[in-house]
């Protein structure tokens, strides 16, 4: 027996509706993060990832109230991300009953403030998003810097280093997804996720471009995750949660069945 | 007649919000409270003492709250005390954390650091012990009543205690080394893992809690 490997959905939401998508509720719920939450958790996940997309400050109101409503519904870790900009925004996603947060453009701007939330609700809690891109030419050692803004802007930082300094500062987990396979369902950046797992001490989550379940075998076993995200192929039912973990087992990956 | 409490003591570190939610699904006949006044605590049939964070922090806002004195009250009243993650750390003696930290000294051991070069047949481990591990109950006793042996647990930590009473481990967990994840003593149990977020594992052993006889 072992730590196991966690499979992750992970729900896109805009002012308290999950954004993809989602086949498998039927149409009354469609697209409510709370039972699409509760469903993922029937279904055996290991974890929830509720990544915020509203921008106006009457939609993170609502975040606030759905994140509370699955929390006492929902018995398993739940992450939230998207806006977490301050520790004041950390505590009201605590105390709404988010276990971790996710901080992704904040740290870049700031990186003291990893170190800050860090001091003051410990890393375990602590979540720091990271969407890197390959900027190497052909041919040359691989090199990959992360980008902000949905992969449009350059920040000129090498990810490797950043995921480095940023568990230095105290960030309990990284969650790196890859903005080149982001959506493509071609399997996550196998190199970049390597790369970071084994340049880090804390868990790395893999995320960007699952389209079938070997991807997220070889996540693990080649990309050297802890843990693997995904969000379209639960949501339009083209696998359930229990179908991903019995595939990864019978492929010799712990996993919590 | 008014229903039995379930206590929840909370000083300021961490989320509660979620083991009173769990507490609310499973123990309906009971009214749960969230609380850092000692009256209602005291008060309570029974008591969570849960705990997130640094040990240096959550030391200081116990002694701060008098928490100290009141835990080992409660647990010499007889009543059932279940200790949550820290909430467990801080009924040990002492822990490694920080430098070094004096604690409750409900449960005589020690609390350890895994070390950031723990590995396992050869793999190198994360630190912290992030997810889903297995408990082996060691040991049968009311809060395993209807949970399989080697169930999974919700862990995260980075420190792990190491009971000093061999006969007080009623469940261990192995991760680079074997710990002890599970301690009881009388009326009192403690869990290295998160119950709340342990799913229908989870559930299950905090409904037991809900209903364990310890004879008070």
């Amino acid at each position: 027996m072992a730590l196991a490997k966690r499979i992750i959905p992970c729900l896109d939401v805009e002012n308290g509706r999950v954004v993809k998508g989602v086949q498998f509720v039927d149409i009354r719920d469609a697209g409510d993060p709370v039972e699409v939450s509760k469903r993922y958790n029937e279904q055996g996940a290991d974890e929830i990832t509720f990544l915020d997309i509203t921008a106006t400050h009457e939609g993170r109101d609502t975040t606030v109230h759905t994140v509370e409503k699955i929390a006492s519904e929902v018995f398993i870790p739940l992450t939230v991300g998207g806006g977490i900009r301050t520790v004041d925004d950390i505590r009201t996603m605590l105390n709404a009953g988010a276990d971790k947060v996710s901080i992704n453009s904040a740290a870049i701007f700031n990186p003291d403030f990893v170190k800050e939330a860090a001091d003051r609700f410990g890393s375990q809690c602590i979540v720091v998003a990271i969407d890197a891109k390959c900027v190497s030419a052909e041919g040359e050692p691989k090199r990959w810097e992360i980008f902000t803004h949905g992969g449009r802007k350059p920040t000129g930082i090498d990810a490797v280093e950043w995921a480095k300094k940023m568990t230095a500062f105290g960030a309990g987990e990284i969650l790196l997804t890859s903005m080149d396979q982001d959506g493509m369902k071609n399997g996550f950046d196998l190199n970049v996720t390597s790369a970071i797992s084994e340049a880090v001490h804390v868990p790395v989550i893999a995320s960007g471009g699952v389209g079938n379940l070997q991807h997220l075998v070889d996540g693990v076993k080649l990309g050297k995750a802890d843990a693997v995200l995904a969000a379209s192929i639960f949501h339009f039912g083209e696998y359930s949660v229990p179908e991903a973990k019995q595939y990864m087992r019978d492929q010799g990956v712990e996993v919590r069945l | 007649m008014s229903k039995a409490t379930i206590a929840v003591i909370d000083y300021g570190m961490g989320n509660l919000h979620s083991v009173a939610s769990a507490l609310e699904h499973v123990a309906p006949n009971h009214d749960i409270v969230v609380s850092s006044e000692v009256e209602v605590i005291a008060n309570a049939e029974r008591i969570i003492f849960p705990g997130v964070g640094a040990m240096r922090d959550c030391m200081a806002e116990i002694k701060r709250l008098n928490f100290h004195r009141l835990v080992p009250e409660l647990i010499a009243s007889g009543k059932p005390v279940l200790g949550i993650c820290v909430g467990m750390q801080a009924l040990m003696t002492h822990s490694e954390e920080n430098g070094g930290v004096e604690a409750i000294n409900q449960l005589p051991g020690e609390v350890k650091f895994f070390g950031e070069h723990l590995t396992e047949n050869g793999e190198r481990l994360k630190v912290p012990h992030m997810g889903w591990n297995t408990v082996s109950q060691t040991a049968d006793h009311p809060i395993w009543h209807g949970i399989e042996d080697n169930a999974h647990f919700y862990f995260v930590h980075s420190y792990y205690a190491k009971s000093e009473k061999k006969d007080l481990v009623i469940g261990s967990c192995q991760y680079g080394l074997e710990f002890d994840v599970v301690l009881a003593k009388d009326n009192l149990a403690a869990v290295q893992f998160h119950p709340e977020k342990s799913h229908s594992n989870g559930l299950q052993l905090l409904k037991n809690f809900s209903q364990w006889n310890t004879g008070a």
